[in-house]
């Protein structure tokens, strides 16, 4: 083959370019993944935000307790969870399995508690009368919002407590890299940083006083 | 068995950034039961959201490391997307008063 074939076909190691970023495409592909669902996310909160805007009788039924201490300790579960993750990334850099594993179940263990709390919280909604359709407060549109962007976000949660999950197995067992740790990394610290998002405009926007 | 370099505590360097991200989650609270209007409210939470998600950005997930074209790529970009949603707010009025805004 010559070297004229390489450059048509597009392959050949030789030819090819370095990454323009100076990162692994693994991480490049899991930044534009968090792009894309930082505007799916930033949609569903503008069409919160215009729905709440258009409503004269939006609800406002977050109690300081329980509603409120409990987004409280979400966010401080959350928050750790990041603050473990990023030990588990810096230990898998520096090729410290059992300590990348320590790092990564203890954000796993904060992960499920933070799953655990959101399920409860959801569960005294119910409990309250709303559903996606209906509510006894005022806007009947109230349930469908608060459900579809927190289930969404608890839905990112789950996603990244699985995901954890198997990079901790495959890590272990030396079939995946620091690579993928740390891309999981990033997925998990986007987990958090929309959670900054959702606590001021869906709760403390609606809350009672 | 594998060589295991140490480096620095890497949970203590960011202890800093993890107290500012608590602190901030207080203050929107403690904002939260204050005597705003709600549009003043919004922009003052909307403003310490965006002070905790650039913190988040910057240091948890290590833009600040990377080479200055990926956050140049990535982040005007999507702060373009993000304020063009904006647009329909005047829209969001309309329903309200069932009048267009401008009127």
């Amino acid at each position: 083959m010559s070297e004229s074939d390489i450059a048509i076909h597009g392959s050949g190691e030789t030819l090819m370019e370095a990454s323009p970023y100076g990162i692994p495409s693994r991480k490049l592909a899991m930044w534009l993944f968090i792009i894309s669902d930082s505007i799916t996310f930033g949609a569903l909160l503008f069409g919160y935000g215009y729905l709440r805007t258009a409503s004269s009788d939006w609800p406002t039924p977050f109690k300081f307790n329980p509603s409120i201490v409990n987004v409280l300790i979400m966010t401080f579960v959350l928050v750790t969870s990041s603050l473990t993750m990023l030990g588990a990334v810096d230990s898998a850099k520096v090729g410290d399995k059992a300590k990348t594993r320590r790092f990564l179940w203890s954000t796993i263990l904060l992960g499920v508690i933070f799953a655990g709390l959101h399920i409860r919280e959801w569960i005294s909604m119910i409990d309250e009368g709303v559903s996606l359709f209906q509510n006894p407060w005022g806007s009947p549109l109230f349930g469908g919002a608060f459900f579809s962007i927190t289930g969404l976000h608890l839905l990112h949660v789950i996603s990244g407590v699985v995901a954890m999950i198997v990079i901790s197995r495959g890590f272990s067992r030396g079939s995946l890299n620091a690579g993928h740790v740390e891309a999981t990394g990033l997925y998990w610290h986007f987990v958090d940083l929309v959670w900054m998002f959702v606590v001021p405009l869906i709760y403390l926007l609606n809350i009672s006083k | 068995m594998a060589n295991i370099t140490h480096s620095p505590n890497v949970i203590a360097k960011y202890l800093p950034v993890y107290f500012v991200l608590l602190g901030i989650a207080g203050l929107e609270v403690f904002l939260a039961y204050q005597a705003f209007s709600t549009i003043t409210l919004v922009f003052l939470l909307l403003a310490l959201a965006f002070c905790g998600g650039i913190l988040a950005v910057m240091y948890f997930m290590h833009l600040h490391d990377e080479r200055r074209s990926l956050f140049l790529t990535l982040i005007p970009v999507t702060i373009f997307v993000l304020l063009m949603m904006n647009m329909l707010w005047s829209d969001s009025f309309r329903l309200l008063y069932l009048k267009p805004f401008a009127h």
